[in-house]
Order: structure tokens, then C-alpha cells, then sequence
């Protein structure tokens, strides 16, 4: 059996689970049946994975689908990366969930769905042909919404999925009409066809290019086009937002990074303007957005869209160098996106099922109301720590090895020749640069305000540390943030057969370098070793430590915490999520926010309270979206006439448009 | 690397009593910070009753991090024995990683005075990273590689350059926000208003001060044999040294020390602190003139 064959066969599991699913999820056996058979069906896809990234593609046509063309599927080395990222995903996710799963109130709900939503995933990364790809895209946007819904008697979560499903069908409809064009008037639907077609005219590229980046962009969450993915990503229970998070907006990358790379032929120069100032801007504001934010999920969703624009700001990068021939650059870039891609999946996920066993431990995700979780749940906070170092891109994790790649690919581009990347390549080096010191700050935030300090409210107080399976999985992948920032070769090497197969180039291989250091380019221009700085800095702890303790004092004395002479203090005092970050919204959030304070103080001698009056606005949805809802409506009311017309009236207007079409034949022959 | 460890707190000590005598006042003598060191680490540690363990773990783990950062840097000699293990943007992350948990060890204990020295902090950081990060690519432009060695090599046949005098004032600006100088901060305050890096080590005593202590000196110290070595190259043994070009090495970088000490001194004697909401203004001059530099850079090679 080909590979191809068996992750088909392992999707078609995952559809007879989903059946079982809505069998048996009022069982008690639904749960783990379910969660343990995902489990299973993604480590084997984990392996197929692994066998597959560096072999020959695979291919099989099935007689599904549209009949004169047929259900053609394919795994080649892109499609079997990103299928490791959904597989290890959803493994880590079905694990979580075993234990997470067991305080849903309405398990129908959501255990049919979630296997159907890994299977629509799998699927759209072997579809090789437009009809096949664009069906199990709704697969998997439809199960998603299904599972967005699944707490229903949420008002909020209802309209999260609302606009969540009318994003997704805009986004289906842009990456129809994309594929559209890319099979021409002869209907070449299968991507074979697609790739062997030249695509010459500007218009027509110009036209796909912005349709896809619509549609991938509209999936992943790209400024302006994020504004469901705050709303619908938490809305979900907490191992589908880690799925939808972590694993989903890949899908959408892989859209993207298919058509743009694989099937649109040669790139020119331009089309890597938009990419990078969309993937700039979209890494810039989408932290900002999370550093407002005061819902544990709502700040990961957005610091999510973040992430999206890191990646997209090296998919960028790589068309730029690929049009001008720089094909080692180019790989560098791409290299560093889809690293970046695969780091998310890892640490978004750990910190979604967090904020889920947060979410367990004590009822609430408003970080305002939490605090001082570390002391009840020391495992989790262990493992959402290490999370919040690897997304804030520091060493030794994982963020920070694909973040310094992006940087170094950046150090390349001086010898771009156009004179518009010239100028635009340090711009959004300075905002990935800002991206990644405002994540710094977001997640000093989501961690200390969570689970440091004292409690800010009695909820916390009957916490407790989460299940064992919840904790495997938070751990194990926490680990595997950590074996990937000490080891980065491992990945780019894994890496390095996809990116061949895109822009006809590979970075240097990096295991067999001494010490498993990793050198983008060559040794004299930069290299950096993960497994070095990790060893040395815990040495040096360990040794201090230990000659501290040895030689000096070892001595603890307890006390209260210095109150500066006014005893008791309560914890209100403290520091809340609002104060912490209102520098930062004061010095960014008056241009992107327009943002402002006013202190309101009552008149001399009044018994009234001060008040602090803060207003912010988000643009996007001010500037484009109610817009467009105003424009909707409007039109709708102007329409609403036509309803209420006399039989005369519609017999005319039918004889009107009788007679124009015919002209319009007759002008078209 | 051994020789940052012993020369960090001399620097300390020679900026502290040159302060002292700017201000016409005795000073503390040249060794007193090693004192104050020994006198903290054998002291009893007094932890607040709702310490968890990230609170005891954090003073051990900032000043390893801080410490191989600093052993990362070239000091008086180019061909460093562990150079290929960071680049500079990676010395700069390890600082980020060191005040990432100084300011969640700051938030541990649940008192405002963390809390406002870590809000600060990371505002401040926010904005003299992504400099940093910038002005590190105009550097890394002109000498074609982010590697410390590689780029001393490169600086010593260096001339004038329009983008490299961008990048120096930039890093100094950097710099003294970085170790919380004035005018950004001030190292010797006590009143609440004004602290940032002392707000976040207020809860700290200790053979735990004493690591937090020592790693504000490493930093120093590493900023100043940063600057020097990517901008005053010059007595730095490199190519193949024998004994005598160490010596002189050695010589040149206590030398560069104590210059960069003493201007730091008269320039913080001769400046007041600025409000906090000033500080961004200061520290975007910096990114500004990082972007400058590297546009500059990006339009063409020889400037």
C-alpha cells in the first residue's frame, strides 16, 4: 500500500470515529473511544509522516468526486510536513483531551465533530486536485464551526460562529474562484494540470495571488481579515481551540504556500509586497491586540494571529529571493517560515490546554480574577512557562531558533536589486523585531498575572493541579519545545526536502555539523548552537547554585511580604492585568488603538468616586467591517421593496430581463 | 570567561566612586562591591510567606544566562574558543530570557512594587529590543556577519562610516536603558516613584541579591566590552597572537574599561533622570536611528 493510501485510510478512521461518535457519546465508553482512537490514528499518521518526508511522492486516484475528473490525492514532502504538524497536533490534542474531555457537559456535541475536523485537516493536505482540496477545506471549516458551537447557550459563543462561518464561507469562495483561474477555461482541476500550465499574464497572477491570500489569509488570520479568529478560537472547548490555533491556521499556510509556490509557476518580485507588508502588519498588531487582551484564550488567539504574520513575513522573504534567483536565500526564508509554523503548532498548543486547565481548576479565564496558580497547579505552570519563553522567542527554545533564521534571511536582502524591497525588507525587520519583544511582554503578562502574585479572587482558592493525561500532554509537548530550540537541525534537516521541492534549493545540511550547530550560511557569517547556550547556562545555574548553598548561607527565614509599614495589604493592591500593561498602551495604543484615558474627579466636598474612563477602539472592525455591515443592510432595506410589487410589476420586470438577456447573447455571438 | 567575573564588580566599584568624586564626595573604595557581595551571600535569605519556587530558581538561572552572554563577547582577543556557539542576536535574546524572568520573579510575590517595576521594564524593553535588534543589523551589514569575532575582525580596517556612527549612538542609548542608568533609571534610588530595576528586586535579599546583584554588574560589563570591541577595536589580539599581543590585548581592554566607566560616570552625574513616559522618546531615537543606519545600509554598501 502506497503512503498515500495509508493516510487516506487513516482519514477514513478518523470518519468512522466521528460515526462512532455519534453513536456512543452518551456512553461512558464515547470518551475514550474517541480521544484514544484519534490518539492512535495520528501517532501512525506521525509516522507515515516521518516515512514519507523524504521519499517520492506518492499518488492515487480514487473514483470520487467530480466524474470525468476523479479524486486525485498525492503526499509529497510538503504535504508530509505539514500532515506531521496536524498529526503531532492532533495527538497532543486527543491526549489532552482523554482527561479534558471528561467536564464537558454535552460531550454529543463536540465528540463527532473532532474527528471529522482531524480528518477534513489530513485530507486537505493530500487533495491534489481543486475539487477534492476545496471539499474537505469545508470539511474541516464546517466541523470546526460545529465545535465552535458546541457550548451553544453562549450568546457570545453563538455569534462567534456566526461570523466565524461567514469568514470561512468568504474565505472558500476566494480560494474557488483562485482555483478557478488557476485551471483556465479548459477546466484543469487536477494540480498536475495546474502546475504544467504556464501562467503567463500579469492580470491573472495578480488576480490569484490576492485571491488566495484572501482565502489562506482569511483561515490563518491576517490583518484585517482576523477578526472571527479571537471571537471563534475560544469559543471552542480547550483542545479544539489548541487545534484550531495550532493546527488549523497550518492548513491555511500550506493553502497558501501550495498555490503560491507550487502551482502558480515562477514568482515575480511584487508579489512579495503585499505578503510581507500584510505578514509585518499582522505580526505587529496582533500582539498589541493580545497585550489588550484580558481572556486567557482571547490573548493566545490573538497572539496566535501574530505568529501567523512571523510566518507569512518569511513566506514573503522567500518569494523575493526566489524571483531574483537567490535560491539558498530563499530556502533560508522558506525554511525559517515553515520552522516557525511547526514551533507554533508546539508551544500554542501547550498554552491552550493551559488556559483549558485553568479553565478547570477554577471556572474563570479572566485573568483579572486569577493569581497565584502556580502554588496549586505547579506541573502545568512548569510547562505553560516553558511555552511562554519559547513563543516570546527566546533561547534556548524553539521560538528562538526559527526566529533567528527569519533574522538572518533578513541580513541577506541587501542584495535584492528592487528598490521597493530595499526599503520595505528593515521596515518589517523592525516590526518582527517589535512583534518579538511586545510577545516578551504579553506573555510576562499572561503568565505572572495567571499564576503569580496573590489570588485576585476566591476562585482560585479550590484549584487544583490538572488530570494525569492533561499533564502528559502539556509536558511532553513542552518537551518537545524544548528538544527543538537545543536541536533545531533536526527540523530544518526534515525541512530540507520540501524546501528543495519548492524553490529548487536546500539549506546546508545542519546534523552533521560539529557540536549540532546550526549555520544558515557559512560559519565565518553566523551560527548558533542551541545545545551549547542550554548546557552551559543550566551548568552554571547548577554549579552557583550548588557553591552558593555550599559555601555561603543556605539558610530560608519566611515573612511577610514587604508592605511599607501598612500592614495588610490586600491583594487587590497588586498589580492587575489593565495596570501592568498601561504603559505599553499608552505609548502604542494611541495610534493603533486611539486609545485614551480620562481621570474624572468629583468636585471638592462631593462624596463621589474618582473614575478613570479608558476608551479603545479596534479599527478593524470600525474601519471595514461595519462598513460593510452598514452597506449590507442598507442595500437589503432598498431591496426589501421588491417584496411587496403588484403581479403587473413582476411580469414586467420579467419581460425586461428577458429582453436584456437576449441582446447581451446576441452582442456576445 | 573567567576574567568577566572578576572584573565586573571592579567596574561597579570604579563607577560608583568616580560618581563620588564628581559630586566632591569621598566614595565608597574601588573594591566595595565585592564586599557588599561576600556580606549579601552570607547572609540569611528572608522569603515572603507566598514565594513560589520560580521566585528561589530565577536569581541562580539570570546570572548563569547573563554570565554566558558575557562570556559570548570578545574582550581582548578576537578568536574567541566558543564564538560559533551564539551570534550577537543571540546574546541579546539571552538578556531577553534573563529580564523575562526578572520580571515574573518581580510579579511573584504579589506587592505593586513588582508589579510597577515589571510593567516598566517591559515597556521599556519593548521598545530597546527591537533597537537593538536593528542596530545590530546595520553592524552585522557592514562587517557581512552577526559573529563577534567576525565582526572585531572586520571593524579593525573599518574607517569612518555614516551608518556605523548611527549604530554607536544608538547602542549607547541602549545600553544605559539596558542597565538601568540615568537618565532611563536609577541604579542608586530608593524612592518608589522612580524605581524600575530596584522595584523588581525589592522583595529579594541575600545570597539571592547578591546573584541579582552580580548579574547587573555582568551586564555592564558586558555592554561596555560590547561597544568596544564592535566600535573600538583597536589592541584586541587577533589573526594568529602570540603571548605579547594577549598582554597588550589585556592591557587595552582594562584600558577600555575604565574609559567607558568613567564616561559613564560624568554623563549620569551630568544629567537628570527623565519621566517615564519620556523614556519611550529616548529609546525610539535609538530604533530610529538603527532603522536609519540600515536603510542606509540597504541603498548602498559604503555608506
Amino acid at each position: 500500500m502506497s503512503m498515500v493510501a495509508l493516510v487516506l485510510s487513516g482519514a477514513a478512521a478518523l470518519l468512522v470515529l466521528a460515526v462512532l461518535g455519534v453513536v456512543c457519546g452518551r456512553t461512558g465508553a464515547g470518551r475514550p473511544l474517541i480521544y484514544g482512537g484519534s490518539l492512535l490514528v495520528c501517532i501512525a499518521g506521525t509516522v507515515i509522516a516521518g516515512m514519507s518526508i523524504a521519499g517520492e511522492p506518492s499518488t492515487i486516484v480514487l473514483p470520487l468526486g467530480l466524474p470525468w475528473l476523479g479524486a486525485h490525492f498525492r503526499l509529497d514532502a510538503l504535504g508530509a510536513f505539514f500532515l506531521a504538524i496536524i498529526t503531532i497536533g492532533g495527538a497532543g490534542a486527543s491526549l489532552y483531551a482523554l482527561g479534558y474531555g471528561r467536564h464537558e457537559h454535552e460531550p454529543l456535541r463536540v465528540l463527532p465533530f473532532y474527528p471529522a475536523f482531524l480528518a477534513g485537516m489530513t485530507l486537505v493536505v493530500v487533495a491534489d486536485d481543486a475539487f477534492s482540496f476545496l471539499f474537505c477545506w469545508e470539511l474541516m471549516s464546517l466541523s470546526s464551526w460545529a465545535l465552535v458551537l458546541s457550548h451553544h447557550r453562549d450568546r457570545e459563543n453563538t455569534r462567534a460562529a456566526y461570523i466565524y462561518l461567514l469568514m470561512a464561507t468568504f474565505g472558500s469562495l476566494a480560494l474557488l474562484l483562485a482555483f478557478g483561474l488557476l485551471a483556465g477555461p479548459g477546466g484543469n482541476y487536477a494540480f498536475a494540470a495546474m502546475r504544467e500550465t504556464a501562467h503567463s499574464s500579469t492580470v491573472l497572477v495578480a488576480l490569484v495571488l490576492s485571491l488566495s491570500l484572501l482565502g489562506a489569509g482569511s483561515k490563518a488570520g491576517l490583518v484585517p481579515l482576523h477578526v472571527w479568529l479571537p471571537l471563534a478560537h475560544p469559543a471552542a472547548p480547550s483542545h479544539v481551540s489548541a487545534l484550531m490555533s495550532g493546527v488549523m491556521t497550518k492548513v491555511a499556510i500550506y493553502a497558501f504556500v501550495r498555490i503560491v509556490f507550487d502551482l502558480l509557476g515562477p514568482p515575480e518580485w511584487w508579489w512579495s509586497l503585499p505578503v510581507l507588508s500584510i505578514g509585518g502588519t499582522t505580526a505587529a498588531l496582533g500582539v498589541l491586540y493580545a497585550l489588550m487582551e484580558r481572556d486567557l484564550k482571547r490573548l493566545l488567539a490573538y497572539s496566535t494571529i501574530e505568529n501567523i504574520g512571523i510566518v507569512f513575513l518569511g513566506l514573503g522573504l522567500a518569494i523575493a529571493f526566489r524571483a531574483n534567483g537567490m535560491a539558498g536565500a530563499a530556502a533560508l526564508a522558506l525554511t525559517a517560515a515553515l520552522f516557525h509554523a511547526f514551533n507554533h503548532m508546539l508551544f500554542k498548543s501547550v498554552l491552550f490546554f493551559g488556559s483549558g486547565t485553568v479553565l478547570v481548576a477554577t471556572g474563570e479565564l479572566n485573568i483579572e480574577r486569577l493569581g497565584g496558580l502556580i502554588h496549586r497547579m505547579p506541573y502545568s505552570s512548569a510547562a505553560f512557562l516553558i511555552a511562554c519563553l519559547a513563543i516570546s522567542a527566546l533561547p534556548p527554545l524553539n521560538g528562538f531558533a526559527s526566529e533567528w533564521l527569519m533574522f538572518q534571511s533578513i541580513l541577506v536582502s541587501p542584495d535584492l536589486p528592487q528598490w521597493g524591497l530595499k526599503l520595505l525588507v528593515p521596515t518589517v525587520g523592525t516590526l518582527l523585531a517589535l512583534a518579538a519583544a511586545l510577545a516578551a511582554a504579553c506573555f510576562v503578562r499572561a503568565f505572572g498575572i495567571t499564576y503569580l502574585g496573590r489570588p485576585r479572587s476566591a476562585v482560585t482558592e479550590q484549584a487544583h493541579e490538572a488530570d494525569r493525561y492533561s499533564l502528559a500532554a502539556m509536558i511532553g509537548f513542552a518537551a518537545l519545545c524544548v528538544v527543538t530550540g537545543v536541536f533545531p537541525g533536526l527540523v530544518i534537516d526534515g525541512l530540507a526536502p520540501a524546501v528543495h521541492g519548492l524553490v529548487g534549493a536546500r539549506m546546508p545540511p545542519q546534523l552533521s555539523l560539529p557540536w549540532l550547530s546550526i549555520v544558515p550560511i557559512a560559519d565565518s557569517r553566523s551560527s548558533y548552537n542551541g545545545l551549547m547556550i542550554f548546557l552551559f547556562s543550566a551548568s552554571s545555574a547548577i554549579l552557583a547554585a550548588f557553591v552558593v548553598h555550599r559555601l555561603a548561607s543556605r539558610v530560608v527565614r519566611r515573612a511577610g511580604l514587604w508592605d511599607c509599614g501598612y500592614p495588610g495589604l490586600g491583594p487587590l493592591t497588586q498589580y492587575s492585568a489593565a495596570s501592568l500593561s498601561q504603559p505599553i498602551r499608552r505609548v502604542f495604543g494611541s495610534y493603533v488603538f486611539r486609545s485614551s484615558e480620562r481621570v474624572e474627579m468629583p468636585a471638592p466636598g462631593e462624596m463621589g468616586p474618582a473614575r478613570i474612563r479608558k476608551t479603545r477602539h479596534d479599527m478593524a472592525w470600525e474601519m471595514l467591517y461595519e462598513p460593510i455591515v452598514a452597506g449590507v443592510a442598507f442595500a437589503s432595506e432598498r431591496l426589501n421593496m421588491l417584496q411587496f410589487l403588484t403581479i403587473r410589476r413582476y411580469l414586467g420586470f420579467v419581460f425586461v430581463a428577458l429582453v436584456f438577456l437576449l441582446l447581451a447573447l446576441a452582442l456576445w455571438q | 570567561m573567567l576574567l568577566v567575573l572578576l572584573l565586573a564588580p571592579l567596574l561597579t566599584g570604579l563607577v560608583r566612586k568616580a560618581k563620588a568624586r564628581l559630586m566632591r564626595r569621598q566614595g565608597p573604595s574601588l573594591i566595595q562591591p565585592y564586599r557588599d557581595l561576600r556580606r549579601l551571600l552570607g547572609k540569611d535569605v528572608v522569603l515572603a510567606e507566598n514565594a513560589s519556587w520560580l521566585f528561589r530558581v530565577v536569581p541562580y538561572v539570570i546570572c548563569a544566562v547573563t554570565w554566558v552572554a558575557a562570556a559570548l563577547v570578545p574582550t581582548f582577543a578576537t578568536g574567541l574558543l566558543f564564538s560559533w556557539s551564539g551570534d550577537l542576536i543571540a546574546i541579546i535574546a539571552m538578556l531577553g530570557s534573563a529580564r523575562f524572568l526578572l520580571a515574573l520573579a518581580a510579579l511573584d510575590i504579589g506587592t505593586s512594587f513588582g508589579g510597577i517595576g515589571s510593567s516598566r521594564e517591559v515597556l521599556f524593553a519593548s521598545l530597546a529590543e527591537p533597537a537593538m535588534i536593528v542596530l545590530v543589523f546595520t553592524v552585522a551589514l557592514v562587517a557581512g556577519s552577526t559573529q563577534l569575532s567576525t565582526i572585531a575582525n572586520v571593524m579593525f580596517a573599518e574607517g569612518l562610516r555614516v551608518s556605523l556612527a548611527l549604530a554607536l549612538f544608538g547602542f549607547i542609548i541602549v545600553a544605559l536603558a539596558e542597565n538601568a542608568r540615568i537618565p532611563v533609571d536609577n541604579p542608586a534610588t530608593h524612592l518608589e516613584l522612580t524605581m524600575v530595576h530596584e522595584a523588581m528586586v525589592l522583595e529579594y535579599s541575600g545570597r539571592h541579591l547578591a546573584m541579582i546583584e552580580f548579574a547587573a554588574m555582568l551586564k555592564l560589563l558586558l555592554y561596555v566590552s560590547l561597544i568596544a570591541c564592535i566600535f573600538f577595536p583597536p589592541g584586541m589580539a587577533h589573526g594568529e597572537p602570540s603571548l605579547r599581543a594577549y598582554a597588550i590585548g589585556a592591557g587595552s581592554y582594562v584600558v577600555k574599561l575604565a574609559v567607558g566607566g568613567l564616561l559613564l560616570a560624568g554623563f549620569e552625574t551630568s544629567i537628570a533622570k527623565m519621566r517615564v513616559f519620556r523614556v519611550p522618546d529616548f529609546l525610539g531615537v535609538a530604533l530610529m536611528l538603527g532603522l536609519l543606519g540600515t536603510l542606509l545600509l540597504f541603498v548602498s554598501r559604503s555608506l
